[in-house]
């Protein structure tokens, strides 16, 4: 039975020291699986991510993480993630390692991972200065001619934690709406915490099968946490919570009042149904957004 | 009607897309220029997003690059993978429209860092797609606030390479094959001039002076032969502009 708890699934799956990625592009960010981690205090992680964004500058805040590896380090349409920041600039209150690559090099990362290569060639780099502070971006010559390219190294992690809008109980999740590298994160690790919306029956992801992202052959564990993504969004069922960016910028530029908000949202709270419910009705209420069904498509039975 | 530099430089940028195709955005002004280009001067253009969007029609002004109002009605949805591979690798992108820090006078971009990489004054937010964009797109189009910070002889880091950085070897081997690069100011337009290679000026915005723009930049700037004042915002550019995609005037500003 796969179908379990945010902290179980966390527990059994993250050990202190893993490298580990909660992925999603804007869209589909784990938040309530950031802030699980942060109560377990788990200690040492690698984090992975295209854009760090506010979860990681929380789980970095909390002390979660010994590494960063990225490619855009802000938050979006607001500005900067200050506590990551900090401990960049000035080390303080404890020195963070990073790697960076381009949005390409990091996607690349995975599915070299993912494809079990041992690395991939991409068309980047030339002449930047990204290769000169990574030792891992490194330029080799096409085996079929003069073509310059560049190699990025696989990234393999031992944990991602994928949300989807619905999954079976087996880990077959359906995703709709801006995809990132959902699969390709899913497929470069060794385990796997599909979180979700919805649980559907196996019928309703094999009704629509171009719409499984990620089959459950590679999923450990499947989370049933809806509106887990706040304030990040789900296609179709919340909106993105700009207004929380916004507030972060304030928030995590002075570092006691991010620390009480990290005990009152996270570390004095339960689970993530508790922060649904601190959240409060009305503030739900303004992220619903009005209905806007695909049309739909004929498979054809062939019996 | 009056109106501020920085909504001149926006409007200057949509008017850059005119006969364009394929846009591939970016993050900031980009977006809101983009889509000013959309909604006035070309209906036709392509917008595509780094999240895996091609052919937005964004209902409401996005308010990022990820934002839900770019999904409903687009064209398509991809994998990033997708669509850095096979859209912009693969050569499909007309104009990169990207944000800078800081430029140089070689058209080399910097979001990375302020200072040095290891002890860095500022840490900026990095390449993000802008790396590979610079790289592949045919033509680059950058939007920036001008001043002495921003415009300067030489990056601190080169987070994204101008045309002129790349060898001819490398350059033949990418689509950036020619060396197409406006970069436009709320002081003026450039273009990279191919005998030399240096971002030459092109166009003041109405109300700037040789000396305001000299004033604001790190190295001597030289201006093109056929120096041109940009036309002032229309009053259609202006309402699209402050009623439909800037509503809380963040950009304007």
């Amino acid at each position: 039975m796969k179908v379990t708890t945010m902290r179980e699934a966390v527990a059994e799956a993250i050990r202190d020291g893993d490298t580990i990625a909660i992925e999603g592009f804007t869209h589909l960010i784990c938040f309530a699986a950031g802030h699980e981690i942060v109560r377990q205090r788990k200690r040492d992680l690698t984090l992975c991510r295209l854009t760090p964004d506010v979860i990681y500058d929380q789980m970095v805040a909390a002390g979660v993480a010994k590494r960063l590896i990225f490619s855009w380090l802000g938050n979006p349409g607001v500005g900067s993630l200050h506590a990551i920041r900090r401990q960049i600039e000035t080390g303080q209150p404890r020195p963070l390692e990073i790697e960076e690559y381009s949005h390409f090099g990091m996607v690349c990362r995975y599915v070299a991972a993912a494809a079990n290569l041992p690395f991939f060639p991409i068309k980047s780099y030339y002449d930047s200065d990204m290769p000169s502070v990574n030792r891992h971006i490194v330029q080799i010559q096409s085996p079929y001619g003069d073509d310059i390219v560049y190699a990025v190294p696989p990234l393999h992690l031992d944990v991602a934690i994928i949300h989807a809008q619905r999954a079976d109980a087996e880990g077959n999740a359906q995703i709709w709406g801006i995809v990132g590298c959902q699969s390709e994160a899913a497929f470069a690790a060794r385990r796997v915490i599909i979180v979700c919306e919805e649980l559907v029956d196996e019928a309703t992801i094999r009704a629509d099968p171009n719409r499984t992202v990620i089959p459950g052959l590679i999923v450990n564990a499947v989370v049933v946490e809806p509106k887990a993504c706040h304030p990040s969004y789900a296609q179709g069922y919340y909106n993105r919570d700009n207004r929380f960016y916004q507030d972060w910028d304030g928030i995590s530029r002075d570092p006691p009042r991010l620390d009480a908000w990290l005990k009152e949202w996270v570390l004095d709270l339960d689970c993530h149904a508790d922060y649904v419910e601190k959240l409060g009705g009305a503030r739900w209420a303004k992220l619903q957004p009005s209905a806007a069904w695909s049309g739909r498509v004929n498979y054809g039975e062939y019996s | 009607m009056h109106w501020s530099a920085p909504e001149m430089m926006i409007v200057a940028g949509a008017r850059q897309l005119v006969g364009g195709r394929v846009c591939f955005v970016g993050i900031g002004f980009p977006n809101v220029a983009a889509n000013l280009a959309k909604r006035i001067h070309n209906p036709g253009l392509e917008l595509v997003y780094e999240s895996g969007v091609f052919g937005a029609i964004p209902a409401r002004a996005p308010l990022s690059i990820g934002d839900p109002v770019l999904v409903t009605r687009a064209t398509a949805i991809t994998s990033m993978f997708e669509l850095f591979a096979y859209y912009l690798q693969g050569g499909r992108i007309d104009v990169g429209f990207l944000g800078a820090a800081q430029i140089d006078r070689l058209g080399n971009i910097n979001t990375t860092v302020i200072g040095h990489y290891d002890r860095p004054k500022v840490r900026l937010p990095g390449s993000g797609g802008a790396c590979d964009i610079a790289v592949n797109a045919r033509q680059i189009l950058v939007i920036m606030k001008q001043s002495r910070r921003s415009f300067v002889e030489l990056v601190d880091f080169c987070t994204s390479p101008g045309p002129a950085r790349m060898s001819a070897t490398i350059r033949a081997q990418v689509q950036a094959k020619g060396r197409h690069m406006v970069v436009v100011t709320d002081l003026g337009a450039y273009r990279l001039d191919s005998e030399t290679d240096e971002l030459v000026l092109a166009s003041l915005n109405p109300g700037v002076s040789l000396d305001d723009v000299r004033a604001q930049a790190g190295w001597p700037i030289r201006v093109a032969g056929n120096l041109n004042v940009t036309a002032p915002p229309t009053t259609e550019e202006l309402r699209v502009l402050r009623e439909e995609l800037d509503l809380q005037r963040v950009y304007a500003r």
